[in-house]
């Protein structure tokens, strides 16, 4: 019981940097953006919310936790949204290919994690790990009263506001997609942005705004995995490959918010279930953290053979758009 | 220009330039309210271009556009839209995974948060004052193609256009459905509204519209009275001189079996019939004409009698070659008689059962369910060849067991098919999608069909290169010459190279689908000609085709299609239109 309880809340913190990552590749994607830079832009907004962090705290003389949340945070909302930005004016603007540009995007990114995770930590005196302790505490802060009620405190109770956050996140992003004139056109434009340009939708526009911004949701996850999860330290290449997982979670939620919320949960809980299998050697942990992978292909072959035209990705998804001009 | 009051659009001297092309030279042209103008021309005359200017695709280069009489500027197709002009697209606009309601109203704006609930019944109001059948909350993607037009109707219409422009809206409809757009665009235009069809259909101009406008190359010809006007009169105006409209049918001579169809069955990868019990013969020197709604299998049937696609087990497709000899042939002829056991004895020979199935053919296939009754249509049942007794009576069980060997095309690979003599020309909508690459010159193309014949490691150019002059300068094919990239072509001439190549190879089977798809008068009757002229030298041709009138003049005989089912085989000399329309929707099928 106890174990369970631990594994469960264990997944959930795996899984709400996935589930970021996913939202934001949702939003991209649906407007026909087939974005792979969303490792890149993840590590981008975590090591951007990380120096936010880390230079508030070292400039200022008594760091306030509130503050360098919301300075931590803004940075890595803006570095993130400008990785999106790079991506949708080499893809919409100059119709590069979007797959090609996503890789690009993703390494740069990587590299560029990396780089200033490097610098940083120079800086810091090169002791190898930067840490942020003042900002780190207020992400990691729970609600004290109620973390404390036994197994059901632990499981819904015991997270960061970014947590809680990502799910309130996940269900606006539902109600914006399937309920609003906004989302509507949006989804046109990821459908066939002909019909929704002859409709007089700005399918540009509408391309632009959801990729950046699908970007800067995306980078939280970033955020969230240094601040929340590593209580505010970085690591290089401490991601992993949970970019990866953001992108295969897309798949996995057939695009659809809600399905992503219980989907990174699964997913955080595959990744980590070796830990709680006894007696496994290296080779069998990597086998067993390919599952989510696993799982997702099971999702394509399934939906597959359902054929359900509901299922299928946004149907102009990596496609440039021109607009005929004859 | 008080008189100018009741009119709904004008145009005065617009003028449209691309590059060296005029594409419009001052027309003028008007639209009075509540009137359905008819704007008629061939391909390149200009309508599509006009119509795009009063859309606001493009802009005109000179002259100016009223609408209800006030000067305007269309700048952009929004601009037409807020003067309440809408133009349905050839193309229908539409995104499949949304519901019709959800089509209707987007991009419009309105509040942020969407009540579908009501705006399903606004629309419903919409379509219920007009006698439309839509369901707002189907989804398009389980929609016919003339639901998704209706749903483009219905689109301009909640936007609160005035003014429609249709642009070939009869293309992709059956008679029953046109008769129902019609309906419709009457209860429209009784209701205020203005409507402007463009169309090559003569017949459905004179059935629908008050006037009628022509243009010609870019210039506009005049405006007619729909009363007053014929089809001659209207051909005429369109094309500059008088042209027979009739197309040759000479009657099929000879007739000899070459493709038997029996049962034949396709499934696509999950499972779903695309044709069901398929059964029917094709003869040398006939045109066999392929009627049906888009979508109902004509496709599916011309590649799996190519082998490009497998049919299932059970299915059998026999070629009879032609005999080598022609006094073999002879011969065989004159030791014909009508004794049963020599049949039976020939086919044992063969080791078919050609004859003995002829019967048995009949009963299976069940032929003959023209309304009218079995007496209009001609067909294997009376006689083993639907020609059999009218051409020369006794002869008819000797025709089709032809002296030669049938092959199952089931075991071959589609080169060994192409070899017997079976060819296959089908024209996609895009022209270009299937047969030709688009960015190789015709040489190019010539020799993507003969590429097998080829020996050695180096190209022979030469013998594509005369067989593609042969081809521009019998079929007049205009190009600047044979290093042109296909893409460079105009559609007409694309077709002809198409056809041209597929006939050039002397097949006994031609398999052409849609081969006039989009192409002018003059370039279509070039087009029949050259079957006809197929036809006359023996060979069985199987054409699939779009516009019943044409089939019905073309064709000795046409097979419908319905839901990837023969609904029947009717004689094209004695069945009318909307005896093949009924049998297209499945509304009287087969009796077997």
């Amino acid at each position: 019981m106890g174990i369970l309880v631990i594994f469960i809340q264990k997944a959930i913190t795996q899984g709400i940097g996935i589930l970021y990552g996913a939202l934001g590749e949702i939003v991209t994607e649906k407007s026909g953006n087939l974005n792979l830079g969303v490792p890149g832009v993840m590590y981008m907004g975590g090591i951007a919310g990380l120096m936010g962090a880390f230079f508030y705290e070292t400039n200022a003389r008594t760091p306030n936790g509130a503050m360098g949340l919301a300075i931590s945070f803004l940075c890595a909302f803006a570095c993130s949204l400008l990785g999106g930005l790079i991506y949708s004016y080499l893809t919409i603007s100059l119709r590069a290919n979007q797959n090609v540009t996503g890789l690009a995007l993703t390494t740069f990114g990587v590299g560029f994690g990396n780089f200033f995770g490097g610098s940083l930590s120079q800086l810091a005196g090169g002791v190898g790990q930067i840490n942020v302790p003042v900002t780190g505490a207020a992400y990691g802060k729970i609600f004290p009263g109620l973390a404390s009620m036994g197994p059901i405190g632990t499981i819904f109770f015991s997270y960061g506001f970014l947590t809680y956050l990502s799910i309130v996140l996940a269900v606006c992003l539902f109600w914006v997609l399937f309920r609003t004139r906004v989302g509507l056109n949006l989804r046109a434009v990821g459908e066939s942005p002909a019909t929704a340009d002859a409709a007089g939708i700005p399918v540009t526009k509408y391309k632009y705004l959801a990729t950046c911004l699908g970007s800067g949701l995306s980078g939280l996850g970033g955020l969230y995995f240094v601040m929340e999860y590593s209580g505010g330290t970085w690591t290089n290449n401490g991601f992993g490959d949970r970019g990866w997982l953001a992108i295969a979670l897309v798949i996995f939620a057939l695009w659809k918010p809600l399905n992503a919320v219980w989907g990174s949960i699964l997913f955080g809980g595959l990744y980590i279930l070796y830990l709680y299998i006894p007696g496994l050697g290296r080779s069998m942990q990597e086998i067993f953290k390919m599952l989510p992978y696993l799982v997702t292909i099971l999702v394509l072959i399934v939906t597959s053979f359902r054929k359900k035209r509901e299922y299928q990705p946004p149907a102009a998804l990596g496609l440039p758009y021109f607009r005929e001009e004859r | 220009m008080g008189d100018h009051v009741d009119l709904a659009l004008e145009c005065r001297d617009v003028t449209k330039r691309f590059g060296k092309t005029l594409a419009n030279d001052h027309v003028s042209l008007t639209v009075r309210k509540g009137e359905i103008l008819s704007v008629l021309g061939e391909n390149g005359s200009g309508k599509t271009t006009l119509m795009n200017m009063i859309s606001g695709i493009y802009f005109p280069d000179a002259g100016q556009i009223f609408v209800d009489g006030a000067p305007v500027t269309i700048a952009s197709p929004k601009d037409a839209f807020d003067l309440g002009i809408g133009m349905i697209h050839q193309h229908f606009k539409l995104v499949d995974v949304l519901t019709a309601a959800e089509n209707i109203i987007l991009g419009l704006p309105g509040k942020g948060r969407l009540n579908m609930p009501q705006i399903v019944k606004d629309i419903q109001a919409l379509t219920g004052k007009y006698g439309f059948e839509l369901d707002p909350n189907q989804k398009i993607y389980d929609m016919s193609v003339s639901q998704k037009q209706t749903v483009e109707i219905v689109k301009v219409l909640y936007r609160g256009a005035r003014i429609l422009i249709l642009d070939e809206p009869t293309a992709v409809l059956t008679p029953q459905e046109t008769d129902k757009l019609f309906a419709v665009l009457r209860n429209m235009r009784a209701d205020g509204h203005s409507i402007i069809i463009i169309t090559h259909k003569l017949q459905e101009v004179l059935a629908i519209s008050d006037r009628v406008s022509v243009l010609r190359k870019g210039a506009y010809i005049g405006t007619v009275d729909t009363a007053s006007a014929t089809e001659g009169s209207l051909t005429e105006m369109m094309v500059g001189k008088k042209i027979d409209l009739n197309i040759d049918r000479p009657a099929p001579l000879e007739p000899r079996r070459r493709l038997s169809v029996r049962g034949v069955h396709l499934k696509n990868a999950e499972g779903r019939h695309l044709l069901r019990d398929v059964s029917f013969d094709l003869y040398g020197g006939e045109i066999l004409g392929v009627a049906g709604i888009a979508g109902s299998g004509q496709k599916e049937l011309l590649e799996t009698i190519a082998g490009l696609s497998r049919a299932e087990d059970g299915s059998e497709i026999l070629y009879y070659a032609p005999q080598t000899q022609p006094e073999a042939a002879a011969g065989a002829a004159k030791a014909q008689t009508p004794s049963p056991s020599e049949g039976a004895a020939a086919d044992d020979a063969d080791g078919t059962d050609g004859a003995t199935a002829i019967p048995a053919d009949a009963a299976a296939s069940g032929d003959h369910t023209v309304p009218d009754g079995p007496g209009k249509a001609a067909g294997p049942t009376d006689a083993a060849t639907p020609y059999g007794a009218a051409s020369d009576g006794a002869t008819a069980i000797p025709l089709t067991a032809d002296g030669a060997a049938a092959t199952d095309l089931r075991s071959l690979r589609p080169s060994d098919i192409r070899r017997l003599g079976v060819r296959l020309s089908f024209v996609p909508e895009d022209r270009l999608g299937m047969g030709l690459v688009g960015s190789m010159d015709l040489t190019d193309n010539m020799m993507l069909r003969g590429y097998h014949s080829g020996r050695g490691a180096f190209l022979d150019r030469r013998t594509p290169r005369d067989l593609a002059l042969r081809i521009i300068d019998r079929l007049d094919v205009s190009t600047p010459g044979v290093t042109t990239p296909v893409r460079r072509l105009s559609g007409g001439n694309v077709q002809k190279v198409l056809v041209g190549r597929e006939i050039s190879s002397d097949p006994t089977v031609l398999m052409v689908a849609y081969p006039v798809r989009g192409l002018d008068i003059n370039s279509s009757y070039t087009i029949y000609r050259l079957l006809n002229e197929q036809k006359q030298n023996g060979v069985a041709v199987l054409c699939v085709g779009e516009d019943l009138d044409v089939l019905l003049m073309l064709c000795d005989r046409i097979l419908v299609l319905c839901g990837g089912e023969v609904s029947g085989v009717v004689d094209a000399r004695s069945s009318t239109k909307e005896e093949i329309g009924l049998m297209m929707t499945g509304k009287v099928t087969q009796t077997a």
